[in-house]
C-alpha cells in the first residue's frame, strides 16, 4: 500500500494538468488532496509496521537483461522519512494557498516534487533510487525559477548544477559498484552482501558519500542551500529544507555506508591527525555545525538566518550517521524528521507569513515594523519554531541532537565538544533573528520599511498548517519513542551489520 | 544465386528506390500545378508508403543471407537497424510536411528517400567496396539535402563546408581501405580480420624483457585512416567543423536526417568495421594499462568531443547550434560503445544511438515550428513558448531533459547501458573508469544548456501572445515522438530484448 504514496503524488501531478488554465481554486485543492492521501497512507504503514522488519511492497522484474527490478521496500528509516515527507508536503500546499500565478503548473510540479521523494524513500533497487533521486532535481529548478524570490533564476541554476553534480559523482560510484559486482543485480540488499575490495571501497564511498552529502548541505559543498532557500517559494523552500535535505543525508546512509562499509576504515596512515574518511567527513560535518551557525548570526536577511541554519543543523546528521554509534545514528534519523519539520516552519513563517505581508526580508527594515503585535500568531510560531530550533526540550530537536552529541561524545569527544558549541551559537542567532524581526523597537524610520497597514491576519489555512508542524515537533519531542521503536530496531538489520561491526567505543 | 533472389533479399531497398522514383515521376507528371502543401502532402504520403512497405516486408518475409561474402548481409541484426532507420526517416518525411523552403518538393522527397537507402545499404555492408559506395550515395544525399534551399546563403555555405570536409574525408577513407586490400588481398572484412591479427601484430622483447605488441605501420595508418573518415562522419572531435554550420544552415529536416539516421548506420557501420575488421588490433585505453591499437585512439576522439561538444555547448545562443555542439558531445559518448567492441558494446551503441536519433528529431521539429513562427532559432525566439504553445513545449522539456539524460527519459538508461558497458569491458578492472567518469562529469555540465533553452521556454514570461497552436501533423507527429522516448525510458526492455536476440541470432 506503502506505494501508493507515490502513485498519489504522480497521478495528482497529472490530474492537474488537466485542469483549465485560468481556473485557481481546483488546483490547490487537488494538490491537498493528494498530499493528504500521501500523509494518511505514510502514517497508516507507519502505524502498521513491525519494528525491525524490511518490507517488500512491490518487487517486479524491471530490465530483466541487466538485473534491475522494481523494488520498492520499506524499514524503520524509510517510514519516518515518509511520515516526514508527507507532513512537509500538506503543510507546503497550506502555505501555498494563496499562489494564483500558474498555479497548476506550481502544484503540478509540487506533487511531482513530492512523488519522487517518496520514490527515494521507498526506493531499494540502486537503479529505481537514482531515478527518482534524479526525477527530483527538475521540478526543484522550476519551482525556483518561476515562482521565486530574490535572484530566482541564480539560485535555481546553482541549485540544479549542484545536486546533478552531486548525483554524477552518486552516478560514477553506483555505476562502478555494478560492473564489479558483475553486472548482475542492482538490488540494494544483494549489493550489500557483496564483497567489493578495500581498496575499491576506499575511493567509491567518498565518491558517493560526498555526491549525497552535497544535497545533505555537507560543508563545504554546502553554498546551493541558502542561495536556494533563500530564492525558493514558500513551499519550495519548506520541501527544499524540510526533504530534499533529508534525500541527501538518507543516501549517505542507505547508499553510501550501506554499500561500502570498509571506505569508513583507516587509510593505513595519517595526514594532519586524519586516518580515514570517517575522520575527515566529521570533521567537515563539525565545521558545517559552526560555520554555519556563525554564518547565521550576521545575516541581514531573516530566510538567510534559517538557510544557514539548516547548513548547520543538517551538520548534525551527518555527524550523527559518522559516529556509526547505535545511539549517533538513531539521533541522525531523528534529527531528519525533528529538522525537517522545524525547518519547514521557519521558512514557513519567513516566507509565507512575512514576507508576502511586508515584503521584505530584511532584518533591519522589518525591526521598525513590531511585527510582534501586527501579526501575533506569526510572532508566537516563530517563537516556538526558534526554541524548537534551539534545542530546548520538549521539542523534537532536542532528543536528537542531545543523542547526535552523546554519540559524538563517545566517538570523537573533541568534536563532540566543538558540536555543542555550535548548539550555543545557535541559541544566539535564533534569539537575535527573533528579537530584530518581530520585537524590535519602533525606531526610527528606515528607508522602504513604510506602513503597512493593511497587513493581512494570519489565514486559516495558514494557522492549520502551522498548527501540524508544530504538533509534530511537540509529539516526538514529549515522546520520541514513537519514531525510535521504529528507527532503532531498523539498524539492527543485516544491511547495517558489516557497518556497525567495525566501530563502537 | 539468381537475382531474383537477390533481389528479394534486397527488397526493402528496391521498394525505397522504386518509391523514390515514383515520387519524383508524380510530382513531375500531376502535381507541378497543385498547391505546394498539397503536393508535400502527397509526397510525404508516397514516401512513408514507401518506408512503411519495406518494414512491412522485412517484418513478414524475416530472411538470412549473405551475398557474395559480406556484399549484402541479412540477418536479425541488420533488419532490426534498418527498421530503426525507416522510422527514423518516417518522422522526418513527417516533419518536412510542415516546411516550405523549396519548389521541388518531389526531388526533395525522393532524395531523403535515397539517403535512407544509402544507409540500409551500408548497415548490410561486409565488405569494404560495398561500405564505401553506401557511404558516398548516403553522403551525396546528404549534400544536396543540406544545399537544398537555394534561395538562401547559409545553407548553401553550410553545404559547400560538408561537402569539401566530407571529399576529403571520404578520399582518405578510401586510402585507408586501400591500405586494407592490401594487408589483406580481400575487401571482406573476416578476411581482413585474419590477416591484421596473425601479420600485423608483432610481438616484440625488450633487452629487459619486457613484452610490446607492436602494431605493424601499414596497418596503423589505415587504421588512423579509416577512423578519420568514419570520425568525419559521425562528427567527432577533431572532425566536428562541419557539423555547427551544416545543423544550423541546413533546412531542418535534412539536419534531422543528419543528426538521426546518418548518426545511426555511420556508427553502426563503425562499430562492425572496427570490431569485426581490426579485431586483434584493438589496443588498450585503461588508466595506467594502455597499448596501441584503435581503442586508445578512439577513447582519445571521445574524450575530445565529450569535453568540446559540451563546453562549446554553453555559450551557443542559436539552439540549432547548440544541438549541433551537443550531437558532437554524444558522439564522444557513443565512441564509448564502439571501444568497448562488438559484444557487450553494440547493443548498448544502439540503443543510444536510436533513442538520441529520437529526441534530436523531435527537437528539430520543435525549432522548426519555433522558427517559422518566430523567424530565428536564437534562444530568445523561445521566450514564453510554454504560454502560447503548451503542448509543445512540453514536448520540447522530454527532448532537452532525454539529450540531458535526466531518469526516466530514453536518454537516461541509454547513458547508463553504454556507460555500464564501457567499464565492463575487461572485466571488472575499471580500466575506462577515467573516461567514463569523464562522460558522467560532463552531462552534468550539459544540463546546464539544456536548461537554457527550457529557462527561455518556461520561466521568461512575455507580454502576452495569443496562442498559436502549431500544424495538427506536426504537433501529432511530435507528440509520438515524445511518447516514444517516455516510453523507451520506462520500458528499455522494450528495445534491449530485441536487440539482444538480434545480436544473439547474428552470433555476436
Amino acid at each position: 500500500m506503502l506505494a501508493w504514496t507515490i502513485y498519489v503524488s504522480f497521478l495528482g501531478a497529472a490530474a492537474l494538468m488537466l485542469v483549465p488554465r485560468d481556473n485557481t481554486r481546483a488546483p490547490r485543492l487537488i494538490a491537498l488532496l493528494a498530499a493528504g492521501a500521501g500523509l494518511g497512507i505514510a502514517l497508516a504503514g507507519a502505524f502498521q509496521a513491525v519494528p525491525g522488519e524490511l518490507k517488500t511492497i512491490v518487487k517486479l522484474p524491471w530490465i530483466p537483461s541487466l538485473g534491475i527490478q522494481y523494488h520498492l521496500a520499506a524499514d524503520g528509516i524509510s517510514l519516518t522519512l515518509l511520515v516526514l515527507t508527507g507532513l512537509a508536503a500538506v503543510a507546503g500546499v497550506l502555505f501555498s494557498w494563496n499562489v494564483e500565478h500558474r498555479a497548476k503548473e506550481f502544484f503540478a510540479l509540487y506533487l511531482a516534487l513530492i512523488g519522487a521523494v517518496y520514490g527515494v524513500f521507498l526506493s531499494f533497487d540502486l537503479f529505481l533510487l537514482f531515478v527518482f533521486y534524479e526525477l527530483a532535481i527538475i521540478p526543484k529548478y522550476f519551482l525556483i525559477a518561476i515562482w521565486g524570490s530574490t535572484r530566482k533564476e541564480y539560485g535555481a541554476m546553482k541549485l540544479a548544477l549542484y545536486s546533478f553534480g552531486g548525483s554524477a559523482l552518486v552516478f560514477i560510484g553506483l555505476l562502478a559498484a555494478y560492473v564489479t559486482a558483475g553486472a548482475k543485480t542492482m538490488s540494494l540488499l544483494e549489493l550489500a552482501r557483496f564483497p567489493f575490495p578495500q581498496g575499491f571501497q576506499l575511493w567509491a564511498f567518498p565518491l558517493t558519500f560526498v555526491g549525497f552529502g552535497i544535497l545533505a548541505g555537507l560543508w563545504p559543498f554546502h553554498t546551493w542551500a541558502p542561495t536556494g532557500h533563500v530564492a525558493a517559494p514558500t513551499a519550495a523552500s519548506m520541501l527544499l529544507a524540510g526533504v530534499v535535505m533529508k534525500l541527501g543525508a538518507y543516501g549517505c546512509l542507505r547508499v553510501a555506508m550501506t554499500l561500502f562499509p570498509r571506505g569508513l576504515d583507516d587509510w593505513g596512515f595519517a595526514v594532519l591527525g586524519l586516518a580515514s574518511w570517517r575522520g575527515l567527513l566529521s570533521w567537515l560535518a563539525v565545521i558545517g555545525i559552526v560555520y554555519g551557525a556563525t554564518v547565521a548570526l550576521v545575516q541581514r536577511d531573516l530566510k538567510f538566518v534559517v538557510g544557514y541554519s539548516s547548513v548547520s543543523h543538517m551538520g548534525f546528521v551527518l555527524l550523527g550517521l559518522l559516529t556509526l554509534d547505535p545511539l549517533g545514528l538513531n539521533g541522525a534519523v531523528l534529527q531528519m524528521f525533528s529538522h525537517g519539520v522545524i525547518a519547514g516552519l521557519l521558512f514557513a513563517v519567513a516566507g509565507r507569513m512575512v514576507y508576502d505581508r511586508t515584503h521584505t526580508l530584511q532584518l533591519a527594515q522589518l525591526q521598525g515594523m513590531q511585527l510582534g503585535r501586527l501579526l501575533p500568531f506569526a510572532a508566537v510560531t516563530f517563537v516556538i519554531a526558534s526554541v524548537a530550533s534551539m534545542g530546548l526540550p520538549g521539542f523534537s530537536g532536542f532528543v536528537a541532537e542531545l543523542q547526535v552529541l552523546l554519540g559524538a561524545w563517545r566517538a570523537f569527544p573533541l568534536l563532540g565538544v566543538l558540536a555543542g558549541f555550535g548548539i550555543l551559537v545557535g541559541v544566539a542567532y535564533s534569539l537575535r533573528a527573533l528579537q530584530m524581526a518581530f520585537f524590535g523597537e519602533p525606531g526610527p524610520a528606515v528607508a522602504g520599511a513604510g506602513a503597512h497597514p493593511d497587513m493581512a491576519p494570519i489565514s486559516v489555512p495558514e494557522r492549520i498548517g502551522a498548527l501540524i508542524l508544530i504538533g509534530a515537533s511537540l509529539l516526538i519531542g514529549l515522546c520520541p519513542q514513537l519514531l525510535l521503536n521504529l528507527i532503532a530496531p531498523s539498524f539492527a538489520s543485516p544491511l547495517f551489520r558489516e557497518l556497525l561491526k567495525g566501530a563502537g567505543p | 544465386m539468381s537475382y531474383l533472389q537477390l533481389l528479394q533479399l534486397a527488397a526493402p531497398e528496391t521498394i525505397l528506390v522504386i518509391a523514390a522514383f515514383g515520387l519524383v515521376s508524380a510530382d513531375l507528371l500531376a502535381l507541378r500545378d497543385l498547391d505546394p502543401p498539397f503536393r508535400r502532402i502527397i509526397c510525404a504520403l508516397i514516401a512513408c508508403t514507401g518506408c512503411a512497405a519495406a518494414i512491412g516486408w522485412m517484418v513478414a518475409l524475416p530472411q538470412q543471407a549473405n551475398v557474395l561474402e559480406g556484399m549484402l548481409v541479412v540477418d536479425p541484426l541488420t533488419r532490426l537497424v534498418k527498421i530503426g532507420l525507416l522510422v527514423l526517416t518516417v518522422f522526418t518525411v513527417l516533419l518536412s510536411v510542415e516546411t516550405d523552403f523549396t519548389p521541388h518538393v518531389g526531388e526533395y522527397f525522393a532524395l531523403l528517400l535515397f539517403g535512407t537507402v544509402g544507409m540500409m545499404f551500408l548497415v548490410s555492408a561486409e565488405d569494404l567496396l560495398m561500405i564505401f559506395i553506401s557511404l558516398e550515395l548516403t553522403s551525396l544525399s546528404l549534400y544536396i539535402l543540406t544545399a537544398f534551399d537555394k534561395r538562401n546563403v547559409p545553407p548553401t555555405e553550410a553545404a559547400l563546408k560538408y561537402f569539401l570536409f566530407g571529399s576529403a574525408a571520404a578520399a582518405i577513407t578510401l586510402f585507408g581501405l586501400s591500405l586494407l586490400y592490401g594487408i589483406a588481398g580481400s575487401t571482406n572484412l573476416g578476411e581482413i580480420a585474419r590477416a591484421a591479427a596473425s601479420r600485423a601484430l608483432r610481438v616484440v622483447q625488450d633487452g629487459d624483457g619486457t613484452v610490446r605488441t607492436l602494431i605493424d605501420p601499414l596497418l596503423a595508418g589505415a587504421i588512423v585512416m579509416t577512423v578519420i573518415g568514419f570520425g568525419f562522419k559521425v562528427a567527432a572531435v577533431p572532425f566536428h567543423l562541419w557539423a555547427p554550420d551544416a545543423y544550423q544552415g541546413a533546412p531542418i529536416p535534412s539536419a534531422a536526417l543528419i543528426a538521426s539516421g546518418s548518426k545511426v548506420a555511420s556508427f553502426f557501420i563503425f562499430a562492425k568495421v572496427m570490431s569485426t575488421g581490426f579485431a586483434g588490433a584493438e589496443g588498450s585505453a585503461a588508466w595506467q594499462a594502455a597499448r596501441a591499437g584503435w581503442v586508445p585512439m578512439l577513447a582519445i576522439l571521445a574524450g575530445a568531443s565529450i569535453l568540446l561538444g559540451n563546453l562549446v555547448a554553453l555559450v551557443q545562443t542559436s539552439v540549432r547550434r547548440l544541438l549541433a555542439y551537443s550531437a558532437i558531445a554524444h558522439a564522444g559518448y557513443m565512441l564509448l560503445g564502439v571501444m568497448s567492441g562488438a559484444g557487450p558494446g553494440l547493443a548498448p551503441l544502439l540503443y543510444y544511438a536510436l533513442t538520441y536519433s529520437l529526441s534530436v528529431i523531435g527537437a528539430f521539429g520543435v525549432v522548426s515550428i519555433v522558427q517559422q513562427r518566430a523567424g530565428g532559432d536564437r534562444l530568445e525566439d523561445f521566450a514564453g513558448l510554454s504560454r502560447r504553445a503548451p503542448a509543445l513545449s512540453f514536448c520540447m522539456l522530454i527532448f532537452m531533459l532525454s539529450l540531458a539524460g535526466i531518469p526516466p527519459l530514453a536518454g537516461f538508461f541509454a547513458k547508463f547501458y553504454l556507460f555500464s558497458a564501457a567499464l565492463g569491458v575487461g572485466g571488472p578492472h575499471l580500466g575506462l573508469l577515467w573516461l567514463v567518469s569523464l562522460a558522467v562529469a560532463m552531462s552534468a555540465v550539459s544540463l546546464y544548456y539544456y536548461l537554457q533553452v527550457l529557462k527561455q521556454i518556461y520561466i521568461v514570461e512575455t507580454p502576452a501572445a495569443p496562442a498559436a497552436n502549431p500544424p495538427p501533423g506536426a504537433q501529432f507527429t511530435l507528440v509520438v515522438l515524445a511518447a516514444s522516448v517516455v516510453a523507451l525510458g520506462c520500458v528499455p526492455g522494450l528495445l534491449t530484448e530485441r536487440l539482444a536476440a538480434a545480436l544473439r541470432a547474428a552470433g555476436l
